[in-house]
């Protein structure tokens, strides 16, 4: 695996270097200091002068930069403005349910959007294709916050299945925890299966063309076989690349969807972090989405190596 | 006696494609008859309906296509048979060599494992059993050190051994009748010669028949029994290669022999040509399909398609113009 690897691993640092520049850059360049917000409009000026001061905040922007990373290496992220509480622990709390949620998510999108892609190419033109394509740009079109209302208006308001929002937690059994994210999930996941279907079924179709499936046909094989056996392996290249970049819209739409769902996962603490100024949460949870996006697109490059062996031989 | 009974026989074969621009009637009226261990040529332009003749024998058409007439093998039909039904004669009874090598193997399979894949379907040998007669397969077609290689995939291989693996995979289950469509085309011109011999040796060893399609006069000279030359989807002069080679009949038959390039012309030469181009499939003209672009057309071949005539033993010309056509080309060999 070696130099393939070795050569995306620095990539990867070098990304992760760079969104931090980014990401610590943004917030410093906002509006509003965090001393004066903490202490309210009527502080005297010497009060949040302190503060600036026992923050840290008076350093130079680079001292800031390279403490901050260096909490990142050590593990220490400091403590939150608002709660006083160490970053780290308050991060690690939302992401017991913001992992799962985006994994769900993840799981039925590609249910959804394999089965819808595959089962389209499959009948090309036929009445099946055009129908469930159809589906697709409706899915595509739906925001992603009001097909949630929607879903908790049928399944929680009107057949009272499942409730309408807030987490049960892990305590009382899986299965509790993932029914209440069970809406948030679908709700997330439907937009992203509507495209990712859609790039399926012409991946799917553009390798129906290629002579080696005619080859294979050639050798007798039925056209669900050759489907399976060889069409699908070489149309999962443009599939896992788009599903890479869909993880990062996925994250993005943790924030709205937690919201919606009363949910007190990473996304809701992002949301409520801003509107309270605690920069220091804010930095933290972005640099965290940022490395998950990164982090699952370098693995979906590794994977290319392992799906295509082309790819390999070329890179070593 | 099983070494002379006809195996495959095409009656009246016709083939409708629908093309962007329409239906087109790609294939008209093509009949032959092969028997076991006999080799046939198919000549023409791209576009003259050779590939789709071929793939008709195949079962191998896009689903939109219409088939007419009969294609049987040893005496069952197989035109318009269900794909599941087929799918037990492909690969095992008849087989194809594609043109392209370097697109013909699926990139993300082993050869071991594609030249395999017939045997376990086919002959329902285990994995084990199967990887060792398709190291058998690959050393009999010249692949080097093929139970090193078995594990490798297309992309290592040069594409004349990209060929030989595509030839071990269509002989896996011994075919009776072997389709190879411009199997050299896409090869350097030193790999042609190599990989037609063994096509050739492969044919003789095992008592296949074989359907070669080329568009190269030369490479049909020398391969094969007989001939049939297609122009706009109707075999034009048919009959035993030497006969066709010796008193070419059809003016586009001729047309094609004098466009071929020839070693040791002056510099400067220009090539001779056919004047005009292939006729679109989708609006072929009623009367002879040649005749916009034949040099003796006269009035009556635009009035139907012109019968057959036999000019020789077994050699049939599609042409009302023999009498003129074929006393000016006397000698064509020398020409």
């Amino acid at each position: 695996m070696s130099v393939f690897v070795l050569r995306r691993v620095l990539t990867l640092l070098a990304t992760l270097v760079g969104a931090s520049v980014i990401i610590f850059l943004v917030l410093d360049a906002l509006p509003g200091n965090a001393a004066q917000m903490l202490m309210g409009a009527d502080a005297s000026p010497d009060a949040v002068r302190a503060l600036t001061i026992k923050l840290g905040l008076d350093q130079p922007l680079a001292i800031r930069y390279l403490q901050w990373i260096k909490g990142i290496v050590v593990g220490d992220l400091g403590n939150s403005y608002v709660y006083g509480t160490p970053v780290a622990s308050l991060i690690a709390e939302r992401l017991v349910l913001t992992v799962p949620l985006a994994i769900m998510s993840m799981l039925i999108t590609v249910v959804l959007a394999l089965s819808a892609g595959i089962y389209t190419a499959a009948n090309h033109n036929k009445l099946g294709d055009v129908g469930v394509m159809s589906l697709t740009q409706v899915g595509i079109a739906l925001p992603n916050f009001w097909f949630a209302i929607l879903l908790v208006l049928l399944f929680a308001v009107r057949l009272q299945w499942l409730s309408a929002g807030g987490f049960a937690g892990w305590d009382d059994g899986i299965w509790l925890g993932v029914k209440s994210l069970l809406l948030p999930s679908i709700s997330l996941a439907v937009v992203q299966a509507a495209i990712l279907a859609r790039v399926t079924r012409s991946a799917v179709l553009e390798v129906l063309r290629e002579d080696f499936v005619r080859t294979a046909r050639a050798k007798g094989l039925g056209k669900r076989e050759v489907l399976w056996s060889h069409v699908l392996r070489n149309a999962m290249i443009p599939v896992m690349t788009v599903m890479g970049l869909q993880f990062a819209n996925l994250l993005a739409g943790t924030i709205v969807i937690e919201n919606v769902f009363y949910l007190p996962g990473l996304g809701r603490l992002i949301f409520q972090s801003i509107a309270n100024r605690d920069l220091i949460v804010v930095r933290n949870c972005v640099m965290l989405l940022a490395a998950m996006v990164v982090i699952v697109n370098f693995v979906v490059d590794v994977l290319y190596a392992f799906i295509d062996p082309r790819i390999k031989v070329h890179d070593l | 006696m099983p070494g002379s009974a006809t195996l495959i026989e095409v009656d009246n074969l016709g083939v409708r494609l629908n093309t962007s621009r329409g239906p087109a009637q790609a294939v008209r009226g093509v009949s032959f008859a092969l028997k076991r261990g006999e080799t046939l040529g198919l000549v023409g332009e791209s576009g003259c309906g050779k590939s789709v003749t071929a793939l008709s024998l195949m079962g191998l058409l896009p689903e939109s296509a219409v088939v007419t007439g009969s294609i049987k093998l040893d005496g069952a039909e197989l035109a318009r048979l269900p794909d599941a039904e087929y799918c037990k004669l492909r690969g095992n009874r008849i087989s194809m060599i594609f043109q392209e090598p370097m697109t013909a193997l699926n990139p993300m399979h082993t050869i071991g494992h594609q030249v395999a894949e017939p045997l376990r379907r086919h002959k329902r040998y285990s994995a084990a059993q199967a990887r060792k007669e398709a190291i058998a397969l690959l050393d009999r077609v010249g692949l080097p050190d093929p139970a090193k290689r078995i594990d490798a995939y297309p992309h290592q291989f040069s594409g004349g051994q990209r060929q030989r693996v595509t030839i071990a995979m269509a002989l896996a289950c011994e075919p009776d009748l072997l389709i190879a469509d411009e199997p050299t085309t896409a090869l350097d011109v030193t790999i042609q010669g190599q990989i037609l011999d063994l096509v050739a040796d492969l044919v003789e060893e095992r008592g296949m028949s074989m359907i070669l399609i080329s568009h190269d006069l030369g490479v049909i000279a020398e391969n094969v029994q007989r001939m049939m030359v297609m122009y706009g989807g109707t075999v034009v002069e048919s009959g035993p290669t030497n006969e066709v080679f010796r008193r070419m009949g059809h003016p586009y038959t001729q047309g094609l022999f004098r466009a071929r390039p020839k070693l040791g012309a002056r510099k400067g030469t220009r090539l001779t040509t056919i004047s005009g181009t292939v006729p679109e499939l989708a609006d072929l003209p009623s009367g002879c399909t040649f005749a916009d672009r034949c040099p003796l057309v006269i009035e009556r071949c635009r009035s139907a398609l012109p019968p057959m005539v036999e000019v020789g033993a077994g050699h049939n010309v599609r042409c009302i113009r023999t009498d003129v056509s074929m006393a000016a080309n006397v000698g064509a060999l020398s020409a």
